[in-house]
C-alpha cells in the first residue's frame, strides 16, 4: 500500500501545546515539509523565538537554538556567520518581530543575511493573553486596547512585508495565509522557496503567514478562519513583495 | 623568540583574542574601546574570520549567544553603558551555558557618564548585572601585557566550563601603549563540544540550546548544575599577585590600573620608611580568597582603592571579615586617584590606628 501522507520527520512526534484551532501547527508542518522535501534536516538549525512558539525547539528535530525576545535575527546571524554553508531559520511572532525585535529585523534583512524567517502574524500577543500588538488592526478589542485599537492612542498597524520591501538587502520577500487549504498550498510553496533562497545563497528572505488566535480573538476556530479572509488580508495583502522575479 | 610590539591595550586585545582562535567578533562602536573593532575590521578578513558592526549592543551580544551556540570561539566587546545594554544577552548565555568571551573597558557611569576610565562596573561584572543566579569568570589585567596573556586564557577558561568570561580593563589599559611580548604559539585548549548546535548531519539527536525550563523542578536543578559549576571555578580558578606583603604595615587591595599606581604607592611610602603591600586579584570573581588567607596575618589594616564609590571593598570586607580594619579611598567620575591622594590616606589610617 503506497503512503500518500505522513508526519513530516523534521517534526518530533510529540504532543504540540497549542490551543485547539490555532493555526502554528499548521506552519509547523509546512516549515517541517520544506526541510523534508529538500533533504536539509542535517545541516539546519532553527531559532526559536519569545511568545507562542517559544519551546519550538521540542517540536523541530534539526538543532535549535532558543532566543530572547526580538532577538532571533541576531542570534540567527551568529549562527549563520559561523555555519555559512548551513541553513538557519528563525520563527517568530508579531510581538516578537515586529515590536521588541524591530532592529534586529531590519538590520538582518538591510545586510540581506542569508537566513529564512517564518513570521507568525495573528494581530495579536497570544503567550502572554491577548495584548495589543504592532500589527493589531485599528478597532480590535485586545486585553490593552479594551475599547478597540485606537490610532490617537496606539498608533497604526504595521505592514512588515510592505516595511522591508523598501530595502535593497531582502531577496525574497511574501506573505501567505492559512485561512484555507488553497492558501496553505501557496503557503507550502512560499516557505519551500524561501528555504530554496537561501539554499541558492541569494540572501534573506522572509515568509508572513497570516495566522489565527481563536483563544485571545474570543472566536472559534472556523469563524477565525474566516476573519483572516474578512479582516487581516484587507490590511495585510497577500502577495510577494520581493524576488518575484528571482527563480531558485 | 617570540614577537617584541609596542601596542595599544585595545590592540593587543584583539590581537590576542585572534591568536586564541577567536575568528568571530560582533561588536557597536563605544569610546574608549573601538580600537578592537577598528582592529577586528582589518585583521579578520585577513585570517578569514568574521568582523560584523551590529546595529547595537543588544544585537551584537545576540550574535555572540548564535555564534556560541555552534562552538565557534567568539568575543564582543564594549565600555560601560554598552555592556548594561547587553546584560540581557549575558543572563540568555549564562542561563545556556554559552563559552564566549566579553570585554568590558570601564569607563565613568552612571548612564552616559563619561568616556575617561573608571572601575565602577565591579558589582555588574561580579555580582550579576542580569537577572538571574549567574557568576562571569571576570578577570582583571593590569598591564598590556596581561591584557594579552589573560585575553587568550579568557578563551580556554570560556571553553573549559562553558561559561562567560569577561576581561574587565579601564580606559587607562585600553588606551595606554606598552611594549608586549608575544609567543610564537599560543596555548589552545580544546574541549568536548558535542552540546553545539552545528546541525546533528543525521547522525545524533537534535541539539538545543536554550536558557528557559518552564517546569520548576528541572530549572531549579540547572540552577543546582550551574551552581556545583560556580563552586568548581571558585576552587580552581583564583589569581592573585601578592607584592611586598611580607612585612607590610597596610596592606592595598586594588586591581587593573589602579594595582599600578599603587605599586608606585609602595615605592614612595618605602622611601618615607612606610613599609605597604599589594594584594592584586587578578580573577575579581571568583574573589581571591586564598590572597587574603595568606596575608591575614601580617598588616595593621587593609586599604582598598579603587576608581569607584567602592565596590570591590564589599568582598574585601567579606573576606577579611572583621579580623582587621578594611578602609578605602577612591576617585569616580573618570578621575584617577594620585599616589599623593592614597599616600594621604595611608597618613589617616597610620594615625587613627597609631602604627
Amino acid at each position: 500500500m503506497a503512503v500518500v501522507f505522513k508526519a513530516p520527520h523534521a517534526l518530533c512526534d510529540v504532543p504540540m501545546h497549542y490551543c485547539p484551532g490555532c493555526t502554528h501547527g499548521i506552519a509547523h508542518r509546512l516549515v517541517a515539509e520544506a526541510i523534508d522535501e529538500l533533504e536539509i534536516e542535517g545541516k539546519t538549525v532553527g531559532v526559536s523565538p519569545v511568545g507562542c512558539s517559544y519551546n519550538n525547539y521540542l517540536y523541530f528535530n534539526c538543532d535549535m537554538v532558543q532566543a530572547s525576545h526580538g532577538r532571533a535575527p541576531a542570534v540567527a546571524t551568529g549562527i549563520k556567520r559561523c555555519l555559512p554553508e548551513n541553513i538557519v531559520f528563525t520563527y517568530q511572532g508579531d510581538g516578537d518581530l515586529a515590536a521588541i525585535g524591530t532592529a534586529e529585523i531590519i538590520h538582518a534583512a538591510a545586510r540581506g543575511e542569508n537566513i529564512t524567517v517564518i513570521f507568525i502574524n495573528n494581530t495579536i500577543y497570544g503567550m502572554t493573553s491577548g495584548q495589543m500588538a504592532p500589527t493589531t488592526l485599528l478597532g480590535q478589542i485586545t486585553t490593552t486596547s479594551p475599547y478597540g485599537r485606537d490610532p490617537k492612542a496606539h498608533g497604526y498597524p504595521i505592514r512588515v512585508c510592505e516595511m522591508l520591501a523598501t530595502l535593497e538587502g531582502p531577496a525574497y520577500i511574501e506573505r501567505v495565509s492559512l485561512h484555507d487549504i488553497k492558501h496553505i498550498k501557496k503557503a507550502k510553496e512560499a516557505v519551500k522557496k524561501a528555504f530554496k533562497v537561501q539554499i541558492a545563497g541569494k540572501g534573506f528572505s522572509l515568509v508572513e503567514i497570516l495566522s489565527t488566535c481563536p483563544t485571545n480573538w474570543g472566536l472559534d476556530p472556523v469563524e477565525s478562519l474566516k476573519r483572516i479572509e474578512k479582516e487581516l488580508i484587507p490590511h495585510y495583502p497577500l502577495g510577494v513583495f520581493a524576488g518575484s522575479d528571482l527563480e531558485v | 623568540m617570540g614577537q617584541k610590539l609596542l601596542m595599544k591595550g585595545n590592540e593587543v586585545i584583539a590581537e590576542a583574542a585572534i591568536r586564541a582562535g577567536c575568528r568571530h567578533y560582533f561588536g557597536y562602536p563605544i569610546t574608549p574601546q573601538t580600537e578592537i573593532a577598528h582592529y577586528m575590521a582589518k585583521a579578520m578578513p585577513k585570517v578569514g574570520g568574521v568582523f560584523l558592526q551590529a546595529e547595537s549592543e543588544v544585537s551584537a551580544i545576540n550574535m555572540v549567544y548564535g555564534a556560541a551556540s555552534t562552538g565557534k570561539r567568539v568575543m564582543t566587546s564594549s565600555s560601560s553603558p554598552g555592556i548594561s545594554l547587553k546584560m540581557e544577552g549575558i543572563s540568555y548565555a549564562a542561563g545556556a551555558q554559552l563559552p564566549a568571551v566579553i570585554v568590558n573597558i570601564m569607563r565613568g557611569g552612571p548612564g552616559l557618564g563619561g568616556i575617561q576610565p573608571s572601575q565602577s562596573d565591579y558589582f555588574q561584572a561580579t555580582k550579576g548585572g542580569g537577572h538571574g543566579d549567574y557568576h562571569m569568570v571576570v578577570l582583571a589585567p593590569s598591564s598590556v601585557q596581561e591584557l594579552y596573556e589573560l585575553t587568550v586564557e579568557a578563551f580556554n577558561i570560556a571553553d573549559r566550563y562553558r561559561i562567560l568570561t569577561m576581561i574587565l580593563g579601564d580606559g587607562v589599559l585600553g588606551q595606554m601603549m606598552e611594549v608586549v611580548n608575544f609567543r610564537d604559539e599560543e596555548k589552545i585548549e580544546t574541549y568536548d563540544k558535542s552540546w553545539a548546535t552545528c546541525g546533528h548531519n543525521n547522525e545524533r539527536e537534535h541539539n538545543i540550546i536554550t536558557s528557559i525550563h518552564i517546569d520548576p523542578v528541572i530549572l531549579e536543578q540547572w540552577n543546582n548544575d550551574l551552581q556545583k559549576k560556580y563552586r568548581l571555578i571558585y576552587e580552581k580558578e583564583q589569581r592573585y599577585e601578592l607584592y611586598n606583603c611580607e612585612n607590610a604595615d597596610i596592606i592595598l587591595v586594588a586591581y587593573g590600573s589602579v594595582a599600578r599606581i599603587c605599586k608606585g604607592v609602595i615605592k614612595e611610602a618605602k622611601e618615607q620608611g612606610i613599609n605597604i603591600g599589594l594584594v592584586r586579584p587578578i580573577t575579581l570573581w571568583p574573589f581571591p580568597v586564598d590572597a587574603f588567607e595568606k596575608v591575614i596575618d601580617i598588616p595593621s589594616a587593609f586599604l582598598t582603592v579603587e576608581m569607584s564609590a567602592g565596590q570591590m571593598v564589599e568582598d574585601v570586607r567579606l573576606t577579611v571579615n572583621g579580623k582587621k580594619p578594611v578602609y578605602f579611598t577612591g576617585r569616580m567620575g573618570g578621575m584617577i586617584p594620585t599616589v599623593n591622594d592614597i599616600m594621604s590616606k595611608i597618613y589617616e589610617i597610620k594615625n587613627e590606628l597609631k602604627i
